[in-house]
């Protein structure tokens, strides 16, 4: 691997260029001697060309869009526009200060109103809030308004979130942080939710069902009116959870399913990049009757101006989910992505991301791979189990994942849901050519011939990257989380 | 269509393979009732050249004025290579890493960061970042609550001199799960809290303590006797701290006796711009005891099946995606792009840089305050020692002030009235390095003359 920052530190060695000058002492001379540090912090002595070699030369150990196909299902890895980069780094937006006034802020507060309108547009819902920062967070916030909903009408019996056993695990999670119970359902083996077992879940205890439509086995939920009508009649409230909204983006609205709040990812289904982990942002929409309790703060416009609404005027609101407004460059990276697609654009995600996914789903079938369920129609994914190749050759899906990295592919998602054994996830987008989604099936087709005749060569991917598979048990039992230094 | 790179021939051949006759018939197992064919209140697509037109001319509208605010979110100079190399496209459109070995590069990354952080706020271990310093208060407390076996109590003590905004926040975020928040108010000559006032309050059993340093003010409080005041008491500490100050401020980690046991707040001014309010860089570093209940991605070193060193996520047994319903917490995404940057900042500046940066802050803030205390009925509001921001209490409204000053695009600071009642003539005001002594005499000069107006005006 290569060397750490740290192991490149020289005493006194510095970049004099980064250092202010017009300063008296390199000391807070008029503080008290015990509130002061004595310790050296460990940061690296280096120049800046070290700084400027080590990180660039560490970015190229990475898989990202714009290097490689990243069927990460469940992600949706579309390509990130640039453009998108360039607009939102423009100095009026990045200088702004998040306390500064709002007349001086009216080109931002602009772009924040018209994506607030657009997400209205495409969700079906009745007002939205772009605050939450990542889709866990908009999670939170929906589940939050769900209770202060129930609360509102001085309903305090209702304890439990549902939630189907395909969920992604922010789902549970994220109810959990709400103070609810989780109840889990089982999904049919045709992929819909099974009716019935709903039906005896409910109850005057129901708080809400939190559900991803298309789910994450990558089919829809053909009964979504009849659930919707189920959980509504019992008192509850149904959440949607925006992580699959590729697959339908302008085509169904959650609204128009019948959901009363969800969250939208837009590093996911509006191009944001997502960071190698993020920043991500997750806004939520809501319909009429969550209205009053959406997080604080949001646009409003009146004539023609922009300005915040706080919980000074949203008295009922959920509240605050961070110090000021979000993450406002994901969300102005979003808008501009919005304006590019323009309401043509938007159904043309959806039926791409499909098209891909459903001519792969269906080339995988024909080459023999075991389809997760194949008289489906896919939505914007897809899943195929190497449960066959496991049992036979001793191959499994993480030695496939593995072996696709030596082809220059990044992995599918793995082992999730956590309902299909052997899984891979995969997605291919809307902005992939048909070349590379059949070199990519290609490839596949010849890994599964590897672990017919050369099963060493998968169980012992990779064999190209800078490292050969790692050591995740070590990992966790001899914790090492910083570096120390050996000297 | 936008970034669709389908011909006719591709669609053709996709849709005979998978044997049907239209796109449409995709969505066939969609009640048809539910299917729409128009989006009318979406504004027609625009092309990149038109797009940037329209952005650059909003941008424009907000490019302005000489900022002086501080209060959580601060304007430090960022040398260019920080975003040159943490918005290479490989940094910048991966996903969260997964794949190890398809990733070592980010993962390494957080690994200094990591490193990086720990050491900074003299603690153990650092998580690879959470939002915000806001939620990650938050996700502090509710990880204090369960790491302190020894208190059965779910109650936490706030002084009001935490930021006003991160204590909202935390209201949000942790009041679902049955957690009792005790405001703890300050001294009202000294802007503080103290060991002695705080032990009058506080009767009943609690979990945590948060302690800021420096406090929203900017003044500095007495962190060893409250750290060890709560020690005795079986709490744990929580504290917030601006880590840039850092560079000369005691690290929590060294705090009483036997220091903090969690150190978070927001990363921002290592290296990310202001941006109207985010993404920002909420970061968490910890003791070795209370790892297990840390919140969020954890990056550690391993080796590979060659015996050589890697690093990859660990300790992925307390994350959402295994535990569901039981996890530390909901989050997944996290701000991994911001903890880029802040390392890349972090190595450019080195502990020399950083003091640098952390005393010029201080120093032209200071300069400031002499400057306008000089001016007829400018005073500063507390007595004690303030470091990198400072309350000024001015002879008539602030937010008036703030108005006046602004329309000469000057950002004079953060009026205390709405978050403090009773401050309402009070302005939090923050020099970094940024400012000239030339900025900082256009400030006084543009205070002045508001005053003045104001003194006109009655």
């Amino acid at each position: 691997m290569s060397q750490l920052i740290f192991e490149q530190s020289q005493p006194n060695r510095c970049a004099p260029t980064q250092m202010p000058f017009d300063f008296i002492s390199d000391k807070a001379v008029d503080l008290p001697e015990s509130s002061l540090r004595t310790t050296k912090p460990l940061l690296p002595e280096v120049s800046e060309s070290q700084v400027v070699r080590h990180y660039t030369n560490l970015s190229k150990q990475l898989f990202s869009v714009d290097t490689h196909f990243y069927p990460l299902g469940s992600c949706t890895m579309k390509y990130n526009p640039h453009i998108m980069h360039q607009l939102a780094s423009l100095p009026g937006f990045l200088n702004r200060h998040p306390l500064s006034l709002e007349e001086h802020g009216q080109g931002f507060l602009a772009c924040l109103f018209e994506l607030q309108e657009i997400l209205k547009a495409v969700t079906g819902m009745a007002g939205v809030s772009l605050t939450p920062m990542a889709g866990a967070q908009g999670e939170f916030a929906g589940i939050a308004m769900i209770r202060k909903y129930h609360e509102s009408r001085h309903d305090h019996e209702r304890t439990e979130i549902i939630v189907p056993d395909s969920a992604h695990g922010t789902n549970p999670s994220s109810a959990t942080m709400c103070g609810y119970t989780v109840k889990e359902i089982p999904t049919l083996s045709n992929g819909d939710l099974d009716l019935d077992t709903l039906k005896k879940a409910v109850g005057p205890q129901t708080a809400g069902i939190m559900l991803t439509n298309p789910s994450t086995l990558g089919v829809f939920e053909r009964h979504i009116q009849k659930v919707a009508e189920i959980v509504h009649n019992a008192g509850g409230l149904l959440y949607y959870d925006g992580a699959n909204l590729n697959a339908i983006l302008g085509k169904v609205r959650p609204g128009d399913m019948n959901f009363d709040v969800m969250h939208i990812n837009l590093h996911k289904t509006f191009g944001t990049p997502h960071g190698g982990g993020g920043p991500g942002a997750g806004p939520v929409a809501v319909n009429k009757r969550l209205l009053p309790f959406l997080p604080v703060p949001y646009v409003e416009k009146a004539d023609e101006d922009y300005r915040w609404i706080t919980e000074t005027k949203a008295t009922q609101s959920i509240g605050q989910l961070s110090a000021f407004m979000g993450n406002a460059g994901v969300l102005l990276r979003a808008y501009i992505y919005t304006r590019l697609l323009g309401p043509e654009g938007m159904p043309r995600v959806a039926e791409f991301a499909c098209l891909n996914s459903n001519y792969m789903k269906k080339r995988f079938e024909q080459l023999g791979f075991n389809v997760d369920l194949p008289e489906r129609r896919a939505s914007h994914e897809f899943i195929i189990s190497m449960k066959d190749q496991a049992e036979r050759y001793h191959v499994t899906a993480m030695d496939y994942a593995k072996r696709l990295l030596d082809y220059g592919y990044h992995a599918p998602t793995v082992y999730f849901p956590l309902i299909v054994p052997e899984c891979m996830l995969i997605e291919p987008t809307e902005t992939e050519t048909k070349e590379t989604l059949d070199q990519f099936i290609d490839t596949m087709e010849k890994i599964k011939q590897e672990a017919m005749t050369n099963p060493e060569i998968v169980q012992k991917a990779p064999h190209t990257t800078p490292l050969k598979r790692l050591d995740a048990v070590k990992a966790a039992r001899e914790l090492n989380l910083v570096y120390t230094p050996t000297s | 269509m936008p970034f669709i790179p389908h011909t006719e021939n591709d669609v053709h051949a996709m849709l005979e393979t998978i044997g049907i006759r239209s796109i449409n018939e995709l969505f066939d197992e969609i009640p048809s009732e539910l299917l729409i064919d128009q989006l009318p209140a979406i504004p027609k697509a625009l092309n990149e050249m038109q797009i940037a037109r329209l952005m650059k001319s909003r941008a424009k509208q907000d490019e302005n004025s000489l900022c002086f605010i501080g209060a959580g979110a601060y304007e430090h100079h960022i040398p260019a290579a920080v975003w040159d190399i943490a918005g290479r496209v490989e940094y910048m459109t991966a996903y969260t890493p997964y794949q190890p070995e398809a990733s070592q590069g980010e993962l390494q990354l957080l690994y200094e960061y990591q490193t990086m952080m720990a050491s900074l706020t003299g603690m153990d271990v650092s998580n690879a970042s959470l939002y915000d310093g806001a939620s990650a208060v938050a996700e502090a407390i509710l990880m204090a609550i369960r790491s302190n076996r020894q208190c059965q109590a779910k109650r936490v003590l706030i002084p009001t001199t935490l930021n006003p905004l991160y204590r909202k926040t935390i209201q949000t975020i942790v009041s679902k799960q049955a957690i009792e928040l005790i405001d703890v108010p300050f001294d009202e000559k000294t802007g503080r809290i103290t060991v002695e006032a705080i032990d009058k309050i506080v009767t009943q059993e609690f979990a945590a303590l948060v302690i800021p340093q420096p406090n929203f003010f900017g003044l500095l409080g007495d962190v060893d006797a409250l750290t060890d005041w709560a020690h005795q008491r079986q709490a744990l500490v929580v504290a917030v701290v601006n880590p840039m100050t850092l560079a000369l401020l005691k690290e929590p980690g060294l705090w009483g006796e036997k220091g903090a046991d969690i150190a978070c707040g927001d990363a921002q001014p290592f290296g990310i711009p202001l941006s109207s309010g985010g993404p920002y860089l909420g970061f968490l570093c910890c003791k070795n005891e209370h790892v297990r209940q840390m919140p969020g991605r954890v990056v550690g070193k391993t080796t590979d099946v060659d015996g050589k060193t890697g690093y990859l996520l660990t300790l992925q047994a307390r994350e959402q995606h295994i535990r569901r319903s039981k996890a530390t917490s909901n989050i997944c995404s996290n701000q991994g792009l911001m903890a880029v940057a802040a390392t890349i900042y972090l190595s450019l500046l080195g502990p020399k840089g950083l003091k640098r940066v952390a005393a010029a802050s201080h120093q032209k803030t200071m300069l400031l305050a002499e400057k306008a205390t000089k001016l007829k009925g400018v005073e500063v509001l507390f007595h004690g020692h303030y470091f990198h921001e400072i309350v000024l209490q001015l002879p008539q409204s602030a937010k008036y002030i703030v108005q006046e000053m602004a329309d000469s695009q000057i950002e004079a600071g953060l009026a205390l009235g709405d978050f403090y009642p009773g401050l309402d003539n009070a302005l939090l005001v923050c020099c970094t390095e940024t400012k000239t002594e030339e900025d900082i005499n256009k400030y006084i000069e543009c205070l002045k003359q508001a005053l003045k107006n104001k003194t006109f005006s009655k």
